[in-house]
C-alpha cells in the first residue's frame, strides 16, 4: 500500500519497476485477485473508452436536454482537413474527449476517469498519444494502471468531487492521471511522471464547478477538451526535465484546501460562474421550462416546496 | 483505506454523473439490497443539497430509482427507470430537505414494502461513484457498499457481540468492521458488522435464534 508520491518513490527507488508496477501489484494483494484477472478488467475499461471516444466522431449525439452535442464531429472533420493550429495529436485527443462527453450526456456507457464528467480526458489524451507513437497494446493497459495509481493518491489525500472540491477536482485529477500515465508510457521516469501529475494539476488549480442548468454539458466537454492539452503540454514539460518545484503531494493537498475554500455556490450547485451568467440562467430556464417533468424542480426550494 | 484502481478507473456506467448518476444508483442499489426479496410498494427520497439542486439534470432521479429496483451503474434501463416503477406500479416522491452536516449529495430513502414494513437508510455519494451508507433505520452507520454487511437488532445484553461474532467465526465468515450502538445498557441496541463473505441463510437464522435479537438484516454488497 501507498498513500503519497513520495512512499511510492521510495518503495521504487533502485529498481528499474515503474508506478504501474506498484498499482497493479497492490491490486492484486487488496483485491485478493490475479494478475490476469487485473489486465482483463483494464482491457474491459480500455474498450468501453474507446468506444465512447469514437462514437460521437462521425454522427452526431445530442444531450438528453437536447442544449448541447455535435462538437465532437465538428472537431474531427476539422482535424481531418488538416492545418489546424495545435498539432495532429492534441486535436485528436480533443475530439476524442468531447465525443467522450456527448456519449454520457447523451446517458451513455462511458467510464468514469476518475468521474463521469471528466471521462474524456484520460482516454482522449491517452489514445491519440499511444497512435501518434504506435504503443504495443499492453503498454496502453499498463498506463491506465499509472493513471490509476495517482488517482488513487488524489482520492486518499484529497477529493475527485466536483461538489466538494470544483472542477480542479475533476478535470484536474484528470489531467494530472493523463500526464503521468503518458510520461510513463513514452518511458519517463517514475519521478517525471509524478512531476507532470503535479504540473497538470497546477495549471488549472482553482477551478471551479459551474455546470450551466446543472447538466455535465457546458463547459464539462470543452474543460475536457481542454484538459487533454494540459494533460500532453504537462507531460512533453516533465519529460524535457523540467521538473515542479511544490512535489506533487503538496501539490494535491493545496488543490484540496483551495477546494475546501471554494463557496458551495461553485462546487456543483449550479449556482454560481457560468451558471448563473444571463446565458446560463437562459438555457436553464429552457430546459426546465419546456419539460413538463423537470419543470417541478427549479432548484430552488424557497420557490418550489413541490419537488415531485 | 483500501482504494481499487477500478474505484478510479471506473465505474463502466451510464453518464452523466459518477457522483449523481453512479452514485445515486449504488445508494438506490443499497436500499435494493436491504429490502430483498420484499415487494417495494412505495418509495419516498428526501434530497439534501447538491442532490437536490441538481436532481433532474443528472438524472439522480432516474439512478435513485433504477437502483432501488435493482438496476446496475451500467444498465440501459436507468434512464427509463421513473417509467418502469410506474408500470410496477410502485409509487415514488421526492422532496428537498436540510439533512444537517452531512455531504453536499446525501439522500435519505424510505421505503415501504408489501408487509406493511419502513426501512430507511440514508447514504452520501462521495466522489467518482463511491459511496458511504450513513444511517439505517435511525441508527447512525457506515458501509461503503463494497462488502456484504448485517444489521442486526437485538437487547443489549453481556456478551452478546461476542456471541455474535463467534458465530460468524464458527461459519468461517471474517469480519472488517463492527459498529455497535446502543440506547442504554440493558436496552434496545443496533449492531451493524461488514464482513467478506456474503451471510447465508442458514448462518441468518442461526443469528435469528438467538433469544436477544429482534431482527437480522443481511445485505449483500453493492459495488
Ligand atoms: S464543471 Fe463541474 S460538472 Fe463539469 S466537469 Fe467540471 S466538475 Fe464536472
Amino acid at each position: 500500500m501507498y498513500f503519497s508520491a513520495k512512499e511510492m518513490l521510495a518503495q521504487l527507488e533502485g529498481s528499474d519497476k515503474r508506478i504501474c508496477d506498484l498499482v497493479i501489484k497492490n491490486e492484486v494483494e487488496i483485491s485478493e485477485t490475479t494478475r490476469e484477472k487485473v489486465f482483463e478488467m483494464l482491457e474491459e475499461r480500455y474498450q468501453v473508452m474507446y468506444n465512447s471516444a469514437h462514437e460521437a466522431l462521425e454522427k452526431e449525439i445530442r444531450s438528453l436536454s437536447g442544449l448541447t452535442g455535435g462538437s465532437a464531429k465538428k472537431m474531427w472533420e476539422y482535424c481531418k482537413k488538416g492545418n489546424t493550429i495545435c498539432d495532429n495529436t492534441i486535436i485528436r485527443g480533443a475530439a476524442y474527449a468531447l465525443s467522450c462527453l456527448e456519449v454520457n450526456a447523451s446517458m451513455g456507457l462511458i467510464v468514469a476517469a476518475p468521474t463521469a464528467g471528466a471521462c474524456g480526458i484520460l482516454p482522449g489524451a491517452l489514445l491519440t498519444t499511444a497512435e501518434k507513437y504506435d504503443i504495443p497494446h499492453e503498454q496502453v493497459l499498463e498506463a491506465l494502471a499509472t493513471a490509476s495509481g495517482i488517482g488513487q493518491l488524489i482520492v486518499k489525500k484529497a477529493t475527485v468531487s466536483g461538489a466538494e472540491g470544483g472542477c480542479q477536482a475533476e478535470c484536474g485529477s484528470a489531467a494530472s492521471m493523463a500526464a503521468a500515465a503518458i510520461v510513463e508510457m513514452l518511458g519517463g521516469t517514475p519521478a517525471q511522471a509524478f512531476d507532470a501529475a503535479a504540473i497538470a494539476m497546477q495549471n488549472i488549480m482553482g477551478l471551479v464547478c459551474d455546470p450551466v442548468a446543472g447538466l455535465v454539458e457546458m463547459p464539462c466537454a470543452k474543460r475536457n477538451a481542454s484538459g487533454v492539452a494540459n494533460a500532453l503540454v504537462s507531460a512533453d514539460l516533465a519529460l524535457s526535465g523540467i521538473f515542479s518545484e511544490v512535489p506533487f503531494d503538496e501539490v494535491i493537498e493545496a488543490m484540496y484546501k483551495v477546494g475546501k475554500a471554494l463557496p458551495s455556490t461553485l462546487r456543483e450547485t449550479a449556482l454560481g460562474g457560468l451558471a448563473t451568467t444571463p446565458t446560463g440562467l437562459a438555457m436553464k430556464e429552457k430546459i426546465y421550462g419546456n419539460h413538463a417533468e423537470a419543470s417541478a424542480c427549479t432548484g430552488n426550494c424557497a420557490s418550489c416546496g413541490g419537488c415531485n | 483505506m483500501n482504494i481499487s484502481m477500478f474505484d478510479i478507473l471506473g465505474p463502466i456506467m451510464i453518464g452523466p454523473s459518477s457522483s449523481h448518476t453512479a452514485g445515486a444508483q449504488r445508494i438506490g442499489k443499497a436500499m435494493y439490497n436491504m429490502i430483498s426479496d420484499k415487494q417495494l410498494v412505495a418509495v419516498h427520497f428526501i434530497l439534501h443539497g447538491s442532490f437536490h439542486l441538481t436532481l433532474r439534470g443528472h438524472g439522480t432521479d432516474r439512478a435513485l430509482v433504477g437502483g432501488v429496483l435493482g438496476m446496475n451503474a451500467y444498465d440501459p434501463q436507468i434512464k427509463d427507470s421513473l417509467q418502469i416503477a410506474k408500470e410496477r406500479g410502485i409509487e415514488v416522491s421526492f422532496e428537498g430537505a436540510d439533512l444537517g452536516d452531512v455531504h453536499p449529495n446525501t439522500v435519505q430513502i424510505i421505503a415501504q414494502t408489501s408487509d406493511g414494513k419502513t426501512t430507511s437508510l440514508t447514504g452520501s455519494s462521495i466522489g467518482g461513484a463511491n459511496i458511504e451508507i450513513i444511517n439505517i433505520n435511525g441508527t447512525p452507520a457506515k458501509f461503503s457498499g463494497k462488502y456484504p454487511a448485517v444489521v442486526i437488532d437485538h437487547t443489549d445484553r453481556l456478551g452478546i457481540i461476542s456471541h455474535i461474532t463467534s458465530i460468524l467465526a464458527i461459519n468461517q465468515i471474517n469480519i472488517v468492521t463492527v459498529l455497535h450502538s446502543r440506547e442504554n445498557k440493558g436496552k434496545e441496541a443496533v449492531i451493524m458488522i461488514e464482513t467478506d463473505t456474503p451471510i447465508d441463510a442458514s448462518v441468518k437464522r442461526e443469528l435469528e435464534s438467538m433469544s436477544a435479537v429482534h431482527s437480522v438484516v443481511t445485505m449483500e454488497r453493492v459495488i
